[in-house]
């Protein structure tokens, strides 16, 4: 039962992003630890950690869009969740350090030696520990979505009120951990991790392994994501995003329905934090600022919300300009992002995805040959 | 007749907003198996009667009890919805993106709980209902179209396909033949009667020749309380009706 519950959200977009994610899986591998550095078919680690963090952000905007395209809740502050992810990790990798770090204590991470501070903070317990740290992952953002959703839905905040408390939210959180006496290393955040599981974290077997991690979460999330929205429980929230008091007088508890999508959503973007921290090596507090969120919103705008695969597609073409942009023509690249989303918004409302089916819809002449789903509803 | 074989019962219920009384202590009284029409100039009330009924709206002050014993005005939304009490928009709401059929599936009685709902699939007793209300409202050749590609009339009638999909007792019905034409009108008289064997129903409608094909017990507001109540012929000869309402 629990096989169909995951594949009855599977089409053919999912079936060719799954196939493209499962190809990377064995190519990304093969071409980077299996070739010779001289060969043109060899990656470097470099490129396997780009790559990696494109797909950690895919799963940000596919976050991301369950709650924008299903729900119509527009998260401004969806890299909060991330980066507390982020946090969880680059907390078990501090600790990981041990007494490698520059004043080579055991117990405490380098920056706590340098602020006097003389035994570890309760809530850095466990977190040498990566079973405690993974569930971290997941239960720090997912809790804090949830008290956040639990009274903002309650109290029926929507729309552009809801979107700025979210933006409100990251800034507050980003404001807090600058604070060196937060414990979360001020504005330097965490970084100069040495190992994960007992893997040196330069290797490249080990970035190749921190990829397919991704890859395969990106799946998990996708298949997880599919299956919520083919759901009927998919149909309530897009009946919400469309018509929310005429499915509270059909008797849906709708802010329920709001809150699993929200917290399920900071969930999936606090593993897309997790696996984005050993990838890029740190942490730190810029990665909660507003801009970051907004960005975010930016790559599903592109790709095509409420499609999850085109959010997929948008984080990755975006990130890819982006990285292209900012080494050819640095001072170019906001304008690009900035005229990106005006473009987009202007003339492809459903992003790129959403272009296929706008062209279909200005010729005619194939849009009647297009043939008709048959009638197997009430079969 | 006690409060406790009423389906709906409204004693002096009144709310204000800025001072405006859109309702000044109603009372209403509604049998199981009743329905009612319910006519009135623009702003006697009728509208926000429904919103406080379905707890859109909580009232100021006045007691409303359904079956006798759950009183309303505590109660969210969804709570009132669950207890069976359906409500049809005056102008129609169905789930544009939605298919004819997941429209009627949403508002099918199943449980309402996230988790149960994630994990429904449809029984074939779900899918013969739904089979069966396409069959009532006519829109059988339309189910796997997008609701919000239906005409006017459609929506009308797919609203209230979604409310006998919902089996409420109570059937809350804001103008339905709004826009409809002459046939339509007729047709939408005849569900609606048919409707009422099996629930208790309260209509709100502008248009008299609707009424009278009715030909239930109407109830006339006028600023936010009831004016007049008895058969469509008595309350036309009633002096006061004539001077706020039908005499205009």
């Amino acid at each position: 039962m629990l096989t169909r519950f995951f594949l009855m959200g599977l089409d053919k977009k999912a079936g060719v992003l799954l196939t493209v994610l499962a190809v990377l899986a064995v190519a990304v591998p093969v071409m980077a630890l299996g070739t010779a550095p001289d060969s043109p078919w060899h990656i470097s680690t470099h490129t396997v950690a780009l790559l990696g963090k494109y797909l950690c952000f895919a799963l940000l905007a596919l976050s991301l869009d369950l709650v924008w395209g299903f729900v119509g809740i527009l998260s401004l502050g969806h890299a909060a969740f991330f980066t507390l992810g982020g946090y969880a990790m680059g907390m078990y990798l501090m600790r990981q350090i041990g007494s490698r770090g520059m004043y080579g204590n055991a117990d405490l991470p380098d920056f706590m030696v340098f602020l006097n501070w003389t035994e570890l903070p309760w809530y850095w317990h466990g977190f040498d520990q990566f079973w405690f740290a993974a569930i971290m992952v997941m239960l720090v953002p997912g809790l804090l979505a949830f008290a956040f959703g639990w009274f903002a839905f309650r109290s029926r905040v929507t729309g552009v009120y809801l979107s700025i408390i979210t933006q409100a939210l990251t800034f507050a959180l980003m404001l807090a951990f600058f604070r060196n006496d937060m414990g979360f290393g001020g504005n330097n955040g965490l970084t100069d991790f040495k190992e994960i599981l007992g893997f040196d974290i330069q290797a490249a077997s080990t970035r190749v392994g921190l990829f397919v991690a991704t890859v395969v979460a990106l799946a998990a999330g996708y298949i997880l994501a599919s299956a919520v929205v083919a759901s009927k429980l998919g149909k309530v929230l897009i009946a919400v995003r469309d018509a929310e008091s005429r499915v509270r007088f059909l008797g849906y508890e709708t802010d329920r329905y709001k809150l699993f999508a929200w917290t399920l959503s900071a969930c999936m973007a606090g593993v897309a934090g997790a696996l984005y921290v050993p990838q890029v090596g740190i942490i730190n507090p810029s990665e909660f600022s507003p801009a970051s969120s907004i960005e975010a919103v930016i790559w599903v705008a592109v790709g095509g919300r409420g499609t999850l695969a085109g959010p997929v597609l948008g984080a990755v073409l975006v990130n890819f300009g982006k990285s292209y942009f900012t080494a050819a023509l640095p001072e170019f690249w906001l304008f690009a992002l900035g005229g990106l989303f005006v473009l987009v918004t202007l003339f492809l409302p459903k992003g790129i995805l959403g272009l296929a089916a706008q062209l279909r819809d200005r010729l005619p002449a194939r849009a009647t040959v297009t043939a008709k789903p048959a009638d197997q509803k009430g079969v | 007749m006690s409060t406790e074989d009423t389906l709906l019962y409204l004693d002096g219920v009144s709310v204000s907003f800025d001072g405006f009384r859109a309702l000044n202590s109603l009372s209403l009284v509604i049998e199981p198996g009743e329905m009612r029409a319910i006519i009135g100039p623009n702003g006697a009330g009728k509208t926000t009667m429904m919103d406080v009924i379905t707890g859109k709206t909580r009232p100021d002050t006045g007691t409303i009890l359904f079956e006798g014993r759950t009183d309303l005005t505590s109660l969210r939304e969804p709570a009132i919805a669950n207890l069976g009490i359906g409500r049809k928009f005056q102008r129609p709401t169905v789930f544009e993106m939605h298919t004819v059929w997941d429209n009627l599936e949403l508002s099918l009685k199943a449980p309402r709980r996230p988790l149960k709902t994630l994990t429904y699939s449809a029984t074939r007793e779900d899918r013969a209902r739904i089979e069966e209300i396409l069959d009532i409202t006519r829109l059988s050749p339309r189910r796997d179209r997008p609701a919000g590609s239906l005409s006017h009339g459609e929506k009308q009638w797919l609203e209230i396909g979604m409310l006998l999909a919902q089996d409420p007792k109570l059937l809350l019905v804001d103008e339905p033949v709004a826009g409809m034409t002459d046939a339509e009108t007729e047709q939408t008289a005849h569900l609606l009667k048919d409707i009422a064997g099996k629930h208790s129903v309260i209509v709100v409608e502008h248009d008299m020749v609707f009424v009278r094909e009715l030909g239930v017990k109407v109830t006339v507001l006028h600023e936010g309380s009831v004016l007049a109540e008895g058969s469509l012929d008595t309350v036309s000869a009633n002096k006061q009706v004539i001077d706020v309402y039908l005499g205009r």
